[in-house]
This record gives structure tokens, sequence and C-alpha cells, in this order.
């Protein structure tokens, strides 16, 4: 068991050496940071002076091991856009992606669980093949198309939601909250709801299949024989039996929302990290590329190995192991 | 020990890293009973095809539209693609209605460069298909041949395969995708750049989509490793590699097709929204999503056919192969009819 | 004690309640959006446009342009060359300035701030290089040498900021942020200026709020209506537009050309233009024997001017105008915007023939079956740059040439035409005059590739001859041998047909219309002249 968990600790270790190697390597090739940190008027040797500066003089693996050394102690470097400390910056903006990622999970957590029993319950119904379909033109749809098309409908066409930002913000510590503003809160709609809605539209399938597969079981038809009223049956035994893969998945779907964010976040300019790092690759933000893919990287990897010991302590078949 | 189920297929299931899910697998039950890709099991699908109005509707809608695109050049009225033929000053014509200044009329009206709407979009579905199909193939052959090989061999070479799958589920598929493509606009010299745009988003996509298949395949193989007919291939002295290619590859197909359907309508989709984001096709060849991102920017303008039309054809298109894979999930699925 | 304590609370408690009576909530507040933020707030690390914008606000030059592009008084109030030295310059400096602190303004803060703008750090010292030493002998004059006469001094001074030496020194701010080098100071996140506005807060690329400044000096000579600024910057196009649109902000700087007729055709909204002092055209690599994204071997096609002059035939710039600009754009027929000196109507004009002509020209340079190049283009620089850059595809593929477009970001775009390599054979550029003077464009897109001359002529195009001429324009006093000189470097310029002009750009701004606004000529909207009705 423990042993287990330390080859599990180790391997992470190493997946995240490799997505900091590939992460690294990418940035080397995006382009020169140095031609957009200059202005018009510059000379040759003020190019110099700054490669020589940044480090960009020196080989390859001398400026990827400065780089881990760094990222260790949690020092990703200064921003060439802003200036500041890329992990200063980075806590600044945590908040904003955080609530709205939890806003968009709950969404999705919370409809996609409903819809998904019962479009099972009632899987001939015409009710349930309208949501199945709805739910796959969110699918089918790219994100920032559905972003737009919201924002036309609902802020410009209807005039009810804003559009973009996140409104006003309570500051509590180091983190900004647009939970306790009624503007926060507004902001926060339309976002999550192009953020969570292919979310949702994935739980709702899970969930549905997984009914499916259970109210077929044995035990389910015993429940029925028995003659337990269906409310009690759907949701106390079927459910229940359902959610094990469904949190797995939505465990996962976390991270996914995070990483989606990015696009979401441009439509809406919302200001978090997902905005953060699209306007670090336009710049050639080298350290603020690299935190954050860094970071996505930790948080992947962490949940996959959170999920990983929550298995391993669930089922004892796999403690033999 | 890892089991992936089937339900993988759900859409956007390439993000799940669902390990060691304690359960029977129903990839056993989906693949098992049947044995061989035979005439019955052929008859069933085409049976239950036949019945499926949602089947029948979706399949017809896209072959209507594969047939469009590859048809373009005989379909389309203009070739957007040639430069030359374009008329700049037929830019913005509503659809239907003449252009002020040459009188041109077209079907579904033009876009900013002055390129038939209808045509623009056949051209264009081409391109996302192309991009599409070749990105979920990409993505099988890596993911099969890997999954194979894990689920066959087991032991060091599995552990391995499996945790570089964990790397490239450890990023999304959005990042994944600009990861490749800043790479290779880095290394390829700057005069290839544009023939090889559409190759690097194959690449890009079919890279970040291949650990699903890998997944369902290697818990698939794994199963059957243990059947009866693979042990008496394996005691008649077939190899390794006959065995996993004409004994197990048959059996395990089913479910890679459903999650291929799928992926096809995830690739599309993917490709739009790389395009968003500034690396997908290039202007000049536009692929649907590419259009997409430029008619978004008319959508306040009035210019609402420059967005409209290849949106809805994006719908169509990825709606109706989504529901094909619905159907062929449950129609491949027993135990769900 | 706790009676002082308790007074001191009342007080407290008064200003505060006062402070909210003084400012009506939302009554002056105007809420600008534009695509990008401010990089620093440092007025001397960063010379672009969204930076120096809201330096404008909290900070002074000591000579401003106005509407008119016209130089006027800022914190200076007279200057003159020197009656003794020509290359003496002498401000005068205006009485009475605060700073936001209640710092005096006076000359050594303003020598402070000529010299730390022309330390090393400083994007803004190729702008001050000619000065050998500032002086201040009193406090309200200012004396400014130069190594030789410089009859454009003051032109240069019209971004350059002045900052409070007490505050700079106290801060540790003396030295300009190392803003290439990721150097993080006081400076950079704090303002004390002199302007009209005072800053409340900032998160950059988030929202940045401004105060108006009570005690500002020109609060009789400006209208001063707007009381407060909350300045976000959207990126996406689409969102800024229906914040606009949707009352959410009441002033973007940058409406897409596209969007012009809804804005303007919605109640309450209006669209204000005039055209840009930037000039958008094409460069040719003309000077190199062969290229390499060409598909002629060994030869340079572009080398041939007969070749040169078709392509500029072959673009149809008021097709552009019309269709993709939609009338936002002013075709040229120089790389010069009207405002510039050395421009005339007679450069301007466009280039004469048909597009028969072109192919004769082609046939003539023995092109006749054309050839295929690489179009190098920026994607998120210039208004339309992508579509105009795809129309040129079409344009030349009219007289046989096969263009491949690249367009990319201008982070990875820029370096193709600087890095001097020759790495772009074909290339779009936009050009700025901040100095309104032919001299500028000379320097750095004429001028042989030597030094600190034509970092941006990719066009390999060199002539000692015209060099020296062009280097000669610095010093010269004369001013009617100097615009001769000018003229005579505009006529080779036009008659090698070393760029492909195409069109000035035009600023469009949309507001509210109960704000009263004049478009800036340097895009650079000052708050103290709007009017609120």
């Amino acid at each position: 068991m423990i042993a287990y968990i330390v080859r599990r600790l180790l391997q992470s270790l190493l997946v995240l050496m490799v997505v900091g190697l590939v992460a690294f390597a990418m940035f080397r090739f995006v382009g020169d940071p140095v031609e957009s940190m200059l202005g018009q008027e510059r000379t040759a040797t003020d190019v110099e002076r700054l490669r020589e500066a940044l480090g960009l003089d020196r080989s390859f693996a001398v400026q990827y091991w400065r780089f881990l050394q760094n990222a260790v102690q949690g020092d990703f470097g200064i921003s060439y856009r802003q200036g500041r400390p890329v992990a200063e910056i980075l806590l600044e903006r945590a908040p904003a992606t955080l609530e709205l990622a939890a806003v968009s999970g709950a969404l999705a957590i919370g409809f996609g669980i409903l819809l998904g029993i019962l479009t099972a319950i009632r899987r001939d119904g015409w009710g349930a093949s309208l949501v199945m379909a709805a739910s796959l033109i969110g699918v089918s749809l790219p994100t920032f198309l559905i972003g737009i098309l919201l924002i036309y409908l609902f802020s410009v066409e209807l005039g009810w939601l804003p559009s973009f930002g996140r409104g006003d913000t309570v500051r509590l510590g180091f983190w900004t909250t647009g939970f306790l503003t009624e503007s926060g809160l507004k902001a926060l709609i339309l976002p999550a709801i192009t953020l969570g809605l292919y979310q949702m539209t994935l739980i709702m399938r899970l969930v549905r299949s997984e009914m499916m597969e259970v109210l077929r079981q044995d035990y389910i038809r015993f429940a029925r024989a028995r003659g337990l009223p269906e409310r009690t049956i759907n949701f106390r035994h079927a459910l229940k039996n359902t959610l094990v893969p469904v949190i797995t998945v939505t465990g996962l779907q976390l991270g996914a929302i995070i990483a989606f964010a990015i696009i979401t976040e441009t439509v809406f300019q919302w200001p978090g990290v997902g905005l953060l790092f699209i306007n670090a690759v336009q710049f050639v933000d080298i350290p603020v590329m690299g935190a954050y893919l860094m970071l996505v990287a930790v948080m992947f990897v962490a949940i996959n190995l959170a999920v990983d010991l929550l298995y391993v302590a669930i089922d004892p078949r796999l403690r033999t192991k | 020990m890892i089991d992936t189920r089937p339900e993988d297929a759900t859409p956007g299931a390439q993000d799940i890293g669902a390990p060691d899910a304690p359960r029977e697998t129903s990839a056993e039950a989906l693949a098992g009973p049947r044995g061989r890709l035979g005439r019955a099991w052929d008859s069933d699908l085409a049976w239950s095809f036949r019945h499926s109005p949602t089947a029948l509707i979706s399949a017809g809608l896209v072959l209507l539209l594969v047939l469009g695109a590859v048809l373009a050049p005989w379909v389309a009225p203009h070739d957007p693609f040639d430069p030359g033929t374009l008329n700049l000053l037929n830019g913005f014509t509503p659809p239907l209605e003449p252009n002020a200044f040459t009188g041109d009329t077209f079907l579904l009206g033009t876009d900013d460069q002055g390129r038939d709407v209808f045509s623009t979009i056949l051209y264009g579905m081409r391109v996302s298909l192309f991009v599409g199909v070749s990105a979920v193939a990409l993505a099988m052959l890596i993911g099969i041949a890997l999954g194979l090989v894990a689920g066959y061999a087991g032991g060091v070479l599995d552990a391995v395969i499996m945790r570089i799958a964990d790397v490239q589920l450890t990023f999304p598929a959005i990042l994944v995708a600009m990861l490749i493509f800043g790479l290779a606009k880095g290394i390829i010299p700057v005069q290839f750049r544009d023939q090889v745009a559409i190759w690097v988003l194959i690449l890009a996509i079919g890279l970040s989509d291949w650990v699903q298949f890998a997944r369902v395949v290697r818990s698939a193989t794994m199963v059957e490793r243990g059947k009866e007919y693979v042990q008496a291939a394996q005691l008649i002295g077939r190899s390794g590699g006959a065995i996993m290619l004409r004994h197990i590859l048959p059996n395990v197909l089913s479910p890679v097709l459903v999650i291929a359907t799928i992926s096809l309508a995830l690739a599309i989709i993917a490709e739009a929204t790389l395009s968003f984001l500034g690396v997908g096709a290039p202007p000049t060849q536009p692929s649907l999503g590419t259009l997409i991102r430029i008619g978004q920017g008319y959508l306040f303008s009035g210019e609402w056919w420059i967005l409209a039309f290849p949106a809805l054809t994006l719908l169509v298109l990825a709606l109706a192969v989504n529901l094909l894979g619905d159907w062929l999930r449950d129609a491949l699925n027993p135990r769900l009819r | 004690m706790p009676t002082t304590h308790r007074k001191a609370a009342a007080i407290g408690l008064t200003a505060l309640l006062l402070a909210g009576t003084a400012i009506p909530a939302g009554a002056e507040t105007l809420r600008w959006a534009r695509a990008g933020d401010a990089l620093t707030l440092d007025p001397h690390a960063q010379n672009e446009n969204p930076t120096v914008t809201l330096s404008h606000q909290i900070m002074e030059p000591l000579v401003i342009r106005d509407q008119n592009a016209e130089i006027v008084p800022a914190l200076a109030t007279e200057w003159a060359v020197s009656d003794d030295d020509p290359n003496v310059w002498i401000f005068k400096l205006r009485e009475g300035v605060k700073f936001h602190d209640g710092a005096d303004f006076t000359a050594s803060d303003a020598k402070f701030s000529l010299d730390r703008a022309r330390g090393p750090n400083s994007n803004f010292k190729e702008l001050l290089a000619s000065i050998k030493e500032v002086r201040a002998p009193d406090d309200l004059t200012l004396e400014i040498e130069t190594d030789g006469p410089n009859p454009i001094m003051p032109a240069n001074l019209t971004n350059l900021f002045m900052m409070d030496q007490q505050w700079a020194e106290a801060n540790n701010a003396t030295e300009v942020q190392d803003y290439a080098a990721g150097e993080d100071t006081f400076a950079a996140k704090n303002a004390n200026g002199t302007g009209p506005y005072k800053l409340v807060s900032r998160e950059p690329d988030v929202r940045t709020v401004l105060e108006v400044n009570e005690d500002y000096w020109g609060k009789d000579e400006y209208p001063l209506e707007v009381t407060r600024i909350e300045y976000t910057p959207i990126q996406n196009a689409a969102t800024r537009v229906a914040a606009l649109l949707s009352g959410e902000v009441d002033f973007i700087q940058d409406v897409p050309v596209q969007d012009l007729g809804r804005v303007g055709q919605t109640a309450g909204l209006e669209v204000r233009s005039r055209p840009q002092n930037r000039s958008i055209f094409f460069g040719l690599q003309s000077g190199a024997e062969d290229i390499a994204s060409d598909n002629i071997d060994g030869r340079n096609p572009l080398a041939s001017k007969e070749v040169r002059q078709a392509m500029n035939l072959a673009i149809n710039r008021d097709a552009i105008r019309q269709v993709v600009m939609r009338d936002q754009s002013v075709p040229s027929g120089v790389i010069a915007p009207p405002l510039v000196n050395g421009w005339t109507e007679e450069l301007d004009k466009l280039p004469e023939g048909t597009i028969e002509d072109a192919r004769a020209l082609m046939e003539q340079a023995g092109y006749g079956d054309g050839f295929s190049i690489r179009l190098d283009c920026p994607n998120d620089r210039y208004v339309n740059d992508e579509a105009i850059c795809q129309a040129v595809v079409g344009m030349m593929a009219q007289i046989g040439i096969d263009v491949n477009l690249d367009a990319k970001p201008k982070a990875q775009y820029f370096p193709l035409i600087t890095s001097g390599n020759g790495e772009t054979d074909f290339y779009m550029v936009g050009w700025g005059v901040p100095t309104f003077d032919s001299e500028y464009i000379f320097n750095f897109l004429v001028h042989s590739r030597d030094g600190d001359y034509g970092s941006w002529n990719a066009t390999g195009f060199s002539d000692p001859e015209l060099d020296a001429k062009i280097e000669s324009l610095a010093s010269n006093t004369d001013i009617e041998a100097r615009d001769a000189a000018i003229r005579e470097i505009w006529d080779r310029v036009q008659d090698e047909v070393l760029y492909l002009p195409l069109h000035n750009q035009v600023l469009n701004w949309g507001l509210k219309d109960s704000v009263v606004a004049e478009v800036d000529p340097e895009d650079a909207p000052k708050f103290k002249t709007f009017r609120l009705n």
C-alpha cells in the first residue's frame, strides 16, 4: 500500500518534469519576447542587452534547469508583460477563475445529475428525447460561439446581463470575490453557463447511461417486486450506485473546466488565469505561460493521484496487489 | 486491473482519466458474447439502423454533407480557394440580393473577401472533415496499437504506455493542440508553414485524442486475452502480433467505432475552437471553424449570413455525427436495447 | 486622549461623507474601454500608445499637442531657442503647479525628469539623444543644450512626462523601471503627477480608476467635467462592442469598422472619426540578389523596378477602402500621412494605370508568367490587417503573382522585419509619426540598416548618398533648405517604388452621445477636454 503510494508519487513527479520540459521547449519557439518588449524605437544594443538580462543567450539545458530549480521554489520569474512576479499575478487572478469554475461546476453537476436521472427514468418520453437532443446541440457548437451568442441575446438585445468582466468585487484578505455583490453575481451567470454547458451535457449523459445500467440490475428488480415506491428506488437505490463513476468523472472534469476557461474568459473578458494565459501567448510572456501550464499540470496530476488513492481506499481488491 | 467502460464514449470523455473502475467491464459484455464480427452481427445492426428514425435521418444528413464536401469542386459555383477569381467588390453581398457594384447575386451571400458563402462552406467543410477524419484516424492508429500492446503484453510495457497516457491526460486537448502548434511553427521553416498548417492541426488534434482509444482497447484486450479462443491460438503457436490483429482486434472494434464517431464530432469542434484562438486553418484556405471565427466579427453589424450559414452547417454536421454515435453505442450494447 | 481619537474619527467620518457627497455616484463617471491596457505607470519605461494615453491623464509633459496636432503649452508656458546659443532651448515653466501629493513643480523636477528619461532603461532616450545637458538656472526656467542645433526639440517632448523629484527619491524610483528585464518598481504601480486626474486604484489588465484632481492648475482652462474614469481593457472586439451597445461602458476607443453602422444607429450612441497619423503600406525586399520565398531561382523578381511598379498598380486601393475598410481609410500614394511635414498632395497622388498596364510591366520585366512569393502580415496590429492582406493576395493574382499569406500575432510578426536577416520579402507595416516630421520616417524606413538607423528597413535598399542626406536633416536649421532636402528624398523614394503605399487609417471612437469629445489626432484622449451633457 505504502509502496504503491510512493510509486504513484514518483510517477507524478516524473510526469510534472516531462510537462515542464515540453512546456518549456514550446516557449522557445513561439516567438521572441524581446521584440514585443521593446518599442518602435530601439537599437541593436538594446536587443543584445535585453537578451542577456533575460538569460536568453544561454543554452537550452541551462535555461531549463534554471526554470525547474526556480519553479520548485514557487518562483516563476517576472512577467515580461506586467513586470511583476508571476506567482503574485497568478495569485491575484486565481480567485476569478476558481469562482467561475466552482459555479459552472456546480451548475454542471446539479443540472447534469438531475437531467440525467430524468432522462434515464423516462427514456422513451418525448421530454427526455428533447433534453437529449438539446444537450447534443450544446456539444455541437464551439464554446466561443455559444458565449458570443449569449452576449448578443442577453446583453445587447435584452440588456439583462453584463457582457464582460466580474462586476464589483469584495476583497477578503488576498481573495477577491464576486459572490457578495449583485453586479458580481449577475456577471457570473453568462460565463458560468457558457463554461458549464459542455460539462453538464457530459455528466447528464453519463448519469443517464449509468442509471439505465443500474435500473436493469437484479436488486432493482427485487426492489420493484417488493413494491417499494418508484421514487425510493430511483433516488435511493439506483442513484447511489451510479454515483461512484460520476464522482470520478466530475473530479477530473473540474480540471478540464479550468483549462476550458481559457476560451470563456477570452470571450467575456473575465479577469482570470485563462485570460492571463492567452495574453501571455500573444505577448510571448514566457514565464507566465510556463507557470500556467505547470499549474494546470499540478492540478491534473493531483486530482489523478487523489482519485487513484481513493480507489485503493474503496476497493479492497486493489490493496492486495 | 484498469477497466475503462465504454461509457467513456460519451462526448468529451477523452478528458476522463477514470482509472481502475472497480466494476465489471461492459466492454466484455459488449464484445464478448458475439465473438466475431459476423454476418449475424451485421444484420443485427442493420435491423436496428432501419428501425431508428434518428439513425436514418442523421446518416442521411452526414451523407449529404460529406457528398457536398467531396464533390465541392463540381458542386460549388466558385472556387473560393483561388484568389485570382475573387472580386473584392463583391464583399458583404446579402443572400439572393444583387451586389451594389457588380450586380452579381449569391445564394447565401458573400463574406468579407467577396467569396461566395455557399462555395466557401462546401470547401470549408472539406477542410474540416479532412482534418477531423485524419485526426481521428491518427488517434485511432496510435491508440489501438498502444492499447493492444499494453493489454496483451502487460507488465513493464503496459506500465510505460499507461504512464505516457497519464502525461497526455494531464493536459487538456486544447492546450496540447496549442503546444504542438507552437512547437511546429517554431521548427518548420517559415516558407513551408502555409502548406503544413493543416497537417499540424491534424497532428495536434490526433495526438491529444489517442488516450481514450488506447484505454478502451487495452481493457478489452485484457479481457479477450483470457478467453479460450486466444489461448487456443497461442497453443497452436500463433505469434503475438497475429493474435492481436487477427483475433483480438476484431472483437474490440465495436467500442472503438463508437468512440471514433463521437471523436469525429469533437475533432471538428476542436478545430473550430483552435481557430478562434488563432491557431486554426489559414484564412485563405478556411475551414468551417475559420469561417465562424471570421463571421462572429459581423454578428452586430447585420451581416448575419457570414456567421449563420457556416455555424448552422457545423451544428448540423456535428449533431448528426453525434446522434449517429449515440445510436451506434446503443445498438452495439445489447443490454440497453 | 480618547477625546482626540473620537474627534479624529468624527472628522474622518465627516470627510468621508463629504467626499461621498462631493462626487455624486455615477453622474460624471466615464467608463472607458479599449483593446489593450497600459503596460506600466512609469512614464519613461514604455513608449506605446495605451501606456502614454493613461499617463496623459495623470501626468503632463512640458508641451503638448492639441486637437489640431499643434504644439501648445502644458507645464511650460513659453519656449524658444536661446538668442545667445543656437544649441540651447529655453523653456519658461508654469507658475503655481502642484503635484498630486502637494509638492511644487519646479525646474529641478523638470531637469530630473528629462535626465531620468535619458537614462539607459528609458524607452524615450532616442528622442532625447541630441541632448548634451539639461540645466535649471532658476525655479521656473529650464535650459536644454543639444550637441548641435535641434529645430524640432519641442516635438520630441510632447509625450515626455514630468515627475516629482522628491517623490521619486523617497520611493527609490529615480531610475527608469527596467521594464524589459522585468524590474518591478514603485513608480510602475504608483503615480504622482501634476495632471488633471489622480490614480485611485489599478489592477493591470482588469481595471484602473482615476478621480479628478481638484487642485488642477488648468481647471479654469479646461472643462474637466468628467470627474471619475473607470478604464477596462476588453480584448475581444465583439465583447467590446457589446459592452458599448448594452450601455456598460460609455466610450470605446477602437470600434471595429464593420460595427460603426450599428453603433451609430443605436439610440444614445455616436461614432466620431478622424484620419489617424499612421500610414499602412507594404515593404518589398528589392535589394537582395535572390530571395527565399519566391519560386524563381537565382534572381530576385522584386529587384526589378517594373515588377514593383506593376504590384503598386495592381493594388486596388479604392476596393479595399470600400469593402474591407468601409470607407474608414484614406488611400495614399506615399508612406507619409498628411499631417507630416514634407507631405504634399503631389506625392500622395495614387499611381495611375490599369491592370493591363500592370500586366504589361510584368511582361516587360520578363515575368509575364508571374511568380510566387510569400506575404507576411500581422493579424492583431492594424485595422483589419489580415483581411487587407487577404484582399491583396487576390489582387496580386490578377497580374500572375501567386501569393502565400502568412498572418501571425505581432509579437511573432515584427521580428521578421526587424531581425535584418531577410526573413521576409513582402510584408505589411504601419508607421505612426509622433514627431510629425518626415525625418522620423526616413531614419527608420529609408536609411540603410546601419546601427541606430534603418532598423525597420527590410527592403535591402541602400544608397550612401541618400543616407548622408537623411543624416544631415537632424541639424539643419535652415527650414527652407531642410524642406528641400526632404522633398528630394521623397522623390527618390517614390521613383524607386521602395514601398507600396496603401492608405492612412481612420480613428473611430464610439461614445455615448452625452459625451462631447473630439477625436485626438494621436489617439490619446485627454479626458480633461471632454464635456458631458
